[in-house]
């Protein structure tokens, strides 16, 4: 059974996450993902993108990094064998490219137990970090640009079931 | 690429229809990209023991493959900016051989003055559906 006291908690933003183009051409490969902005710098910059532009799952490397710090916390009681993906969500504010340094803030929204299975959602939010580091002005409480939300739904069947 | 036109689109529409396979080696490749090394993606002993009928296909990688028949459609991965789907059936691999995805995209709905099109996909392996409620928000 999911810890029921996470519900709530927010972790500090994590350190940065380095969209390289490698990265992005082999998760475009293994997901099938054919698009030349994926995989040719001439052809993204042609489509008005900085850089190789991210395929439409690939916050999930950096989400499911973040959201570690929860599920492997043994004191979360997450038994990650019992664990089966219910759902998940992405809402893109702009597309992830290569270049982005991505630092997210994990939260815990929801848990759930009835009977002997636990739903637990988990919110990533992720940010981009601004290239130069700038003087920060005293309304500067966002660690960047904000870039995606990743809202994930796990189901952790307990022991009997 | 040239991109559709909203003004020609009605609910209903079919944007495209593929069909796609995962074998093993498929599955290793996404967990080595995705870094998801859960071992019921490529261990037959620790899927069963964790009461499966044998290694299945990672649910991100049925998402993240499904979602090309949109990204091709719309002729932009940025396009899509929002995706969201529910897990309702794992798809077995087997070894020797693939499971076979077919994959439908059909318009859900229209918001000609936002400049959005919510794509409905059907993803079914031997006729019975694998993703729930698998919609992509496209901004043309």
């Amino acid at each position: 059974m999911a810890n029921a006291d996470f519900e709530g908690r927010v972790y500090p933003a994590d350190a940065p996450y380095s969209v390289g183009r490698e990265k992005i051409r082999e998760f475009a490969t293994a997901v099938g993902a054919t698009h030349p902005a994926h995989h040719d710098l001439v052809a993204a910059r042609g489509s008005g993108y900085p850089d190789l532009v991210a395929p439409p799952t690939f916050a999930v490397v950096v989400a499911q990094r973040s959201e570690a710090q929860y599920i492997q916390d043994p004191e979360a009681d997450i038994d990650f064998s019992r664990v089966v993906h219910a759902d998940e969500r992405f809402t893109h504010h702009r597309p992830i490219v290569a270049g982005d340094e991505l630092t997210t803030v994990l939260h815990v929204d929801r848990i759930v137990s009835r009977g002997a299975i636990s739903m637990v959602t988990t919110r990533c939010e992720l940010y981009a970090m601004p290239q130069q580091v700038e003087v920060p002005s005293p309304e500067a409480d966002s660690p960047g640009e904000h870039v995606a939300t990743v809202v994930s739904t796990l189901a952790i069947r307990g022991e009997d079931a | 690429m040239t991109r559709p036109d909203i003004a020609t689109l009605s609910v209903g529409d079919v944007i495209g229809q593929r069909v796609v396979t995962f074998d093993r080696a498929a599955l290793v490749r996404y967990a080595g990209a995705s870094g998801d090394r859960n071992p019921i993606h490529w261990s037959d002993r620790v899927a069963r023991e964790a009461g499966l009928p044998g290694v299945i296909a990672h649910g991100m990688l049925t998402m993240g493959t499904v979602v090309n028949v949109v990204v091709d459609w719309a002729g932009d991965p940025g396009a899509v900016v929002d995706y969201q789907t529910r897990f309702t059936k794992p798809v077995e691999v087997p070894d020797p051989g693939e499971a076979t995805i077919e994959v439908t995209g059909t318009v859900g709905a229209l918001d000609a003055e936002a400049g959005t099109v919510r794509v409905d996909l059907a993803v079914t392996v031997d006729g019975a559906k694998v993703l729930g409620r698998a919609q992509a928000l496209v901004r043309l």
